[in-house]
């Protein structure tokens, strides 16, 4: 498999500005070293809790946002440092859908418009051709044809959406940054679009960084899943054994929090204790130690743990960390305490 | 033992467009010291079926028939109610949370005096005791440090504390419903599951009952005793949570259990989907509402609508196609 994006310890702080100087005074810490990689038609679903900085890397990634440190390299081309004019040619390989597609389509442009602005823009094929690329993309993302001359608060939530991924889709693009595409939506139409992001995946090829907050939609769709929690990634795996073998106590709580659509099931709920800290002033070592139920005080309060891997399944924990080096009885054990809680 | 009935309620609100039928004949019963379950996706009725029981339907929206029974030593319509008849009773016997805890507390009064002015609302008290009182609420909805929150605005506290403390001014005056309308929708998971199991320890010890209003099959499994399904303004399925999980009978029901993808089902394969959109409420189809979008469907249905009807024990439905055919 070819590596399409590879992102090395990236940073993105916000400066907080206080006073009649407008002095930095703090920083946000959005997104705190994160690195990973995603290879040519993988879906990456990127996992975490609202402030948790999943929207903030997705955008650093494109450039949207200006990092503050690391790398992000494109097909093993730095391009970190380019500016604006460096960067147009490979936007149309760089593309995203947002949340709400009734916030990010432009009230005054007809649907017509909008899709077609980014063939204007990157001055692809002749008027005519670009005609006839709009009117296949609007059948490929199931529009019917006679649309193009409406505006966006005439569709429903659903056909908005196909119109942001019909905006992303004409431009051929290798990498789509999906930014809780499916979130504002309803359920039955939530399905559809999975299905039809699924589909195009499968027809052109479309790596896909899946940020989202739903992890039965996440597992469904992606072919790997990072957790991140206060702008680090805690736990990086194939979905599945991600799902069926979660190391980081934070990815277990998380898994056992989703209800599940089934009265019967007796859950073993892991209930996290108090809420996810500020990212100005994050808690020394373990950023999760506050909350977690294994936390061992003068390591995890301490020391922050690095990203180790296991098996292609990386986490970032001191206490795991220690207990797969002691396999025998640490199973159990390990899984017990933290159903109790401590 | 039902708190409240529900009998063929009718909201409309009349727009420059036409009139929409937002609430159409819905019924259900709100047992005591149950939870009642609306569920349905955005527009279906569920929030205003809710608010119409409080009276809190403002114009161009009114409720145009049907009949609320809350039981209790006198029965009382509480649609038939006077505007000062049912602030007697919202706040004190029914009580309410929103969605958005945000926008749901005053920003510029603490959070201990919004608690003691709904409690000094409703009943006698002096200023301390009701201060005591709020305290001593900030504390059975596990909010750390009661003494030193109840003098915080809400702007200092996180989106789950806030949840709580509404929570908490809702308890305060000893309700027998509470009306929950999406209360973990705009919460993380880890924070939702903290909320569910405070709502069900809160009516373990208390024996309210509450209507909970949502869209989410899983906090449903979660809380539920019997779920009300609606779809464009009617009541298509009613049943207790584990029949209706079990056995879902509407073909509506079904495809939402359907393009649910599931936390450890398999992850191959397509979804199955509901094909198409929730229609416009000012141009309904005609027959029963979700025949453009059954899989099912035949032409009978487009000319009758479907009246609810029991198949199975305690399960009513509103299809006359399945089981038995549109002859039973």
């Amino acid at each position: 498999m070819t590596e399409l994006i590879r992102v090395e310890n990236l940073k993105k702080h916000f400066p907080i500005r206080k006073g009649i100087l407008r002095k930095v005074k703090a920083h946000v810490k959005a997104v705190d070293g994160v690195s990973f990689s995603i290879h040519e038609k993988e879906t990456i679903g990127l996992v975490g809790e609202s402030g948790c900085g999943k929207t903030t890397a997705g955008r650093s990634i494109l450039k949207l946002l200006e990092p503050t440190e690391g790398s992000i390299e494109y097909r093993e081309e730095e391009i970190t440092h380019l500016n604006k004019d460096q960067m147009r040619p490979l936007r149309r390989k760089l593309q995203i859908i947002f949340q709400d597609p009734y916030a990010s389509l432009n009230p005054r442009m007809t649907v017509g418009k909008i899709i077609r602005e980014g063939l204007d823009i990157h001055k692809i094929g002749m008027k005519r051709e670009r005609d006839t690329m709009v009117a296949e993309v609007l059948e490929r993302v199931g529009l019917p044809r006679n649309i193009l001359d409406r505006y966006p608060h005439e569709f429903s939530g659903g056909q908005r959406q196909r119109v942001g991924i019909a905006r992303a889709l004409i431009l051929n693009p290798e990498f789509i940054v999906c930014d809780e595409a499916i979130s504002a939506l309803d359920v039955s139409i939530q399905a559809q679009i999975i299905n039809l992001l699924a589909d195009l995946k499968e027809e052109y090829g479309i790596a896909y960084l899946f940020i989202a907050h739903d992890l039965s939609v996440v597992e469904h769709i992606s072919d790997r899943v990072a957790v991140m929690y206060l702008g680090k990634i805690v736990e990086l795996a194939e979905t599945k054994e991600l799902f069926s073998n979660p190391l980081h106590p934070y990815t277990r709580a998380l898994l056992s929090s989703v209800p599940k659509p089934d009265p019967t099931v007796e859950r073993e709920r892991i209930i996290l204790q108090g809420d996810v800290p500020s990212p100005i002033a994050p808690p020394s070592g373990c950023s999760f130690h506050p909350r977690c139920p294994l936390a061992v005080k003068g390591l995890c309060d301490t020391k922050e743990p690095n990203v180790v891997e296991s098996k292609g399944h990386q986490f970032a924990c001191h206490v795991v960390e220690e207990e797969l080096e002691t396999p025998p009885q640490a199973d159990d054990d390990w899984a017990g305490r933290l159903l109790e809680g401590k | 033992m039902t708190l409240l009935s529900i009998r063929n309620l009718s909201v409309e609100f009349h727009t420059e467009e036409g009139i929409v039928r937002a609430v159409d004949e819905v019924s259900f019963d709100i047992p005591r010291g149950k939870t009642v379950c609306l569920v349905g996706e955005s527009g279906c009725g569920k929030s205003v079926s809710a608010y119409s029981l409080l009276g809190l339907v403002s114009p161009p929206g009114r409720v145009v028939g049907g009949e609320a029974l809350l039981k209790g030593e006198i029965e009382q319509d509480l649609l038939k109610l006077s505007e000062q008849e049912l602030r007697s009773i919202r706040g004190n016997r029914i009580s309410m949370i929103f969605q958005e805890p945000m926008t749901s507390l005053n920003p510029v009064f603490t959070i201990g005096d919004q608690i003691i002015e709904a409690i000094l609302s409703h009943q006698a008290m002096s200023k301390g005791k009701a201060r005591a009182k709020a305290i001593s609420m900030l504390e059975q909805v596990r909010i750390p440090a009661p003494e030193q929150r109840v003098d915080e605005y809400p702007h200092q506290l996180s989106g789950g504390m806030r949840q709580r403390a509404l929570i908490a001014m809702a308890l305060a005056t000893e309700p027998e419903l509470l009306i929950a309308d999406e209360p973990t929708t705009a919460l993380d998971v880890t924070i939702q599951a903290q909320i569910l199991e405070l709502l069900k320890e809160l009516q373990a010890d208390t024996g309210l009952s509450v209507l909970f209003i949502t869209h989410d099959l899983g906090v449903v499994a979660e809380i539920a005793d019997e779920v009300v399904v609606m779809y464009a303004s009617r009541v298509v399925e009613k049943a207790p949570a584990r029949e209706l999980f079990a056995n879902p009978l509407h073909p509506y029901t079904r495809g939402l259990f359907n393009s649910l993808p599931s936390l450890g089902g398999s992850a191959d394969g397509r979804l199955k989907t509901i094909e198409g959109s929730v229609p416009d409420p000012l141009a309904f189809p005609t027959g029963c509402k979700f025949w453009p979008r059954c899989e099912l469907a035949v032409d009978g249905c487009r000319e009758t609508e479907p009246e609810l009807r029991t198949l199975a024990a305690d399960h009513p439905v509103a299809c006359d196609v399945i089981e038995g055919g549109a002859d039973d």
